[in-house]
């Protein structure tokens, strides 16, 4: 495998910014309390749902992430460390040709984007990527 | 130029900062699949010593950033411009005019955001974008003038410069100009406040370089007003100036003073032959 | 009523029956997350849109529950089906009870 410039030197920058910032303890309860009102504590397994989200994400206020999960009923998708973990919950209707959407969203920090989906049979399963947000050094 | 992945991620991190790998990309903008912009060309005469190439920019932000400029509907700056758009038929003032009574539709300003700043013959001074519209406002229409920068304004030079986009910077610097020109280049090369630095400090010594996390432009303003991820509205370029002043911890001039217009004018000048972009999206 | 929300849409004019169609929506709203605070440290309190759907001759095509983590100027991009010629239906709901809504007549190429 071979990376260009740029796919390295955002591995190198990320890592840098990883090492730099303590990541915060991930706010469990209430993502847990998102999971469980949206799978109702069923099992997530892992597959067919895609969530893309850029590395390194320049600036945390606008931040663009597509979920996609063919035959997917709904997504939701939290970000973790969030002072609230909420960030959308898709509902694909019949006229949907994909169950698919992108959108832009606000992270407060580096750290993990979990999304769930409810496929057609009503088995659930998850994808996470992680985002490290930079600070800039330039308040303008 | 391609790594080889096997390159650790530890080496990389010492490297990183040291700004040598933090060139500009190469990638093209080309907006709406129709028009490709001049985002990297030769400096204009004036810049000759100080720099060979000029660049949007653009070059520096990400791919998430880019793409979002490369699309009118993807660039949330184009809805300001709608704004924009019903102000320039709507009237205001005694006179019971609006934009479009004098100048018709908005197509036919194609261009014009090109050459400014530039002369006023009969105000005797040079006029930003911004003052002209305001002449128009208080001179023909007999309404109150726009506070610079402010929403309205804004919008309205973003209306302007999106009928110009693709068209090269060119802005007079001889002339009647010149005196305001030489002023706005003595103020971009003077070092303000604690830290003490130019705009050349940053924007001509150390472009490409990383400041913290933040990848240094050259500091060019044909993107301008530009739609920030930050702030996520419509930035004026004098606004950013501030931002910039105030960053090296000086006292700043304010948008709309002299100081603001001649800079403005200087560094608009260092970027002649770049594509009009505004609104762009920068971070 | 907030200020300044304006809805915009971009929907092909035209599609071959039975066509997957890309769908983009933006609408300019602050999407205020009620977790900033102002000049003297009161908390702004939470006004977002927190609910968007787009529906194709009284058929959902996407609904989607929105939080304070959506950006400013709320975007989505999505795709739809064309069964036939009719006209998508976009709805907003503001926190503030107000309700935005755009349409987007598509006929049969």
């Amino acid at each position: 495998m071979e990376f260009t410039r740029r796919e390295t030197l955002a591995i190198g920058a990320g890592a840098a910014v990883a090492a730099s910032l303590p990541i915060g303890a991930m706010a469990a309860t209430p993502a847990d309390e998102a999971i469980a009102a949206f799978t109702g504590g069923a099992q997530m397994g892992e597959g067919g749902l895609t969530l893309t989200a850029p590395e390194i994400a320049e600036n945390g206020n606008t931040v663009p992430i597509e979920v996609s999960a063919p035959g997917a009923e709904a997504i939701m998708v939290l970000a973790l460390g969030n002072p609230t973990p909420g960030v959308a919950r898709f509902r694909f209707g019949p006229n949907a040709a994909a169950q698919a959407a992108s959108t832009r969203i606000r992270l407060a920090g580096t750290q993990d984007v979990l999304a769930v989906a409810r496929m057609g049979d009503g088995s659930f399963v998850k994808a996470s990527a992680t985002v490290k947000v930079t600070i800039g050094g330039c308040g303008g | 130029m391609k790594f080889k992945a096997m390159a650790t991620v530890a080496a990389l991190v010492l490297a990183a900062p040291m700004g040598a790998m933090a060139d500009p990309d190469d990638d093209t903008l080309v907006l709406n699949d129709e028009t490709t912009m001049v985002t990297k060309t030769a400096a204009p005469a004036h810049l000759e010593g100080a720099l060979d190439t000029i660049m949007s920019g653009w070059h520096f932000r990400s791919d998430e950033t880019q793409v979002m400029q490369a699309d009118d509907f993807d660039n949330p700056g184009m809805v300001f411009v709608e704004n924009a758009l019903a102000a320039w038929e709507t009237a205001d003032g005694s006179e019971g005019k609006s934009c479009a009574s004098c100048h018709g539709a908005v197509e036919t300003m194609a261009g014009v955001k090109a050459t400014y700043p530039k002369w006023n013959e009969d105000a005797g001074k040079v006029y930003t974008l911004q003052n002209q519209v305001n002449a128009c406002r208080t001179e023909r229409m007999g309404a109150k003038a726009w506070g610079y920068d402010k929403q309205p304004a804004i919008e309205m030079e973003a209306l302007l410069s999106s009928y110009s986009r693709g068209m090269p910077v060119n802005v007079a610097i001889d002339g009647p100009a010149r005196a305001t020109w030489e002023k706005g280049k003595e103020l971009y090369y003077t070092r303000t406040g604690q830290l003490e630095m130019s705009c050349a400090n940053c924007h001509e010594d150390n472009y490409g370089n990383m400041i913290r996390a933040d990848h240094l432009s050259q500091g060019q303003i044909n993107g301008f007003p530009t739609y920030r991820l930050k702030n996520a509205k419509l930035n004026g370029v004098q606004s950013r100036f501030k931002g910039c002043v105030r960053d090296t911890r000086a006292e700043t001039y304010s948008p709309g003073s002299e100081e603001f217009i001649a800079l403005e004018l200087y560094v608009m000048s260092r970027g002649n032959g770049l594509s009009v972009e505004g609104p762009s999206v920068r971070n | 009523m907030a200020i300044g929300v304006k809805p915009r849409v971009k929907v092909p004019k035209t599609a071959a029956a039975g066509d997957a169609i890309t769908i983009k929506t933006l609408i300019s709203h602050k999407m205020e997350s009620g977790q900033r605070k102002d000049k003297e440290g009161n908390v702004i309190p939470r006004s977002i849109i927190n609910r968007f759907t787009c529906e194709f001759n009284g058929d959902m095509v996407l609904d989607v529950e929105m939080f304070p983590a959506i950006s400013t100027n709320p975007y989505f991009q999505f795709e739809a089906v064309v069964p036939e010629a009719g006209e998508f239906r976009f709805t907003w709901y503001d926190d503030d009870g107000d309700v935005y809504d755009a349409a987007k007549k598509i006929a049969i190429a």
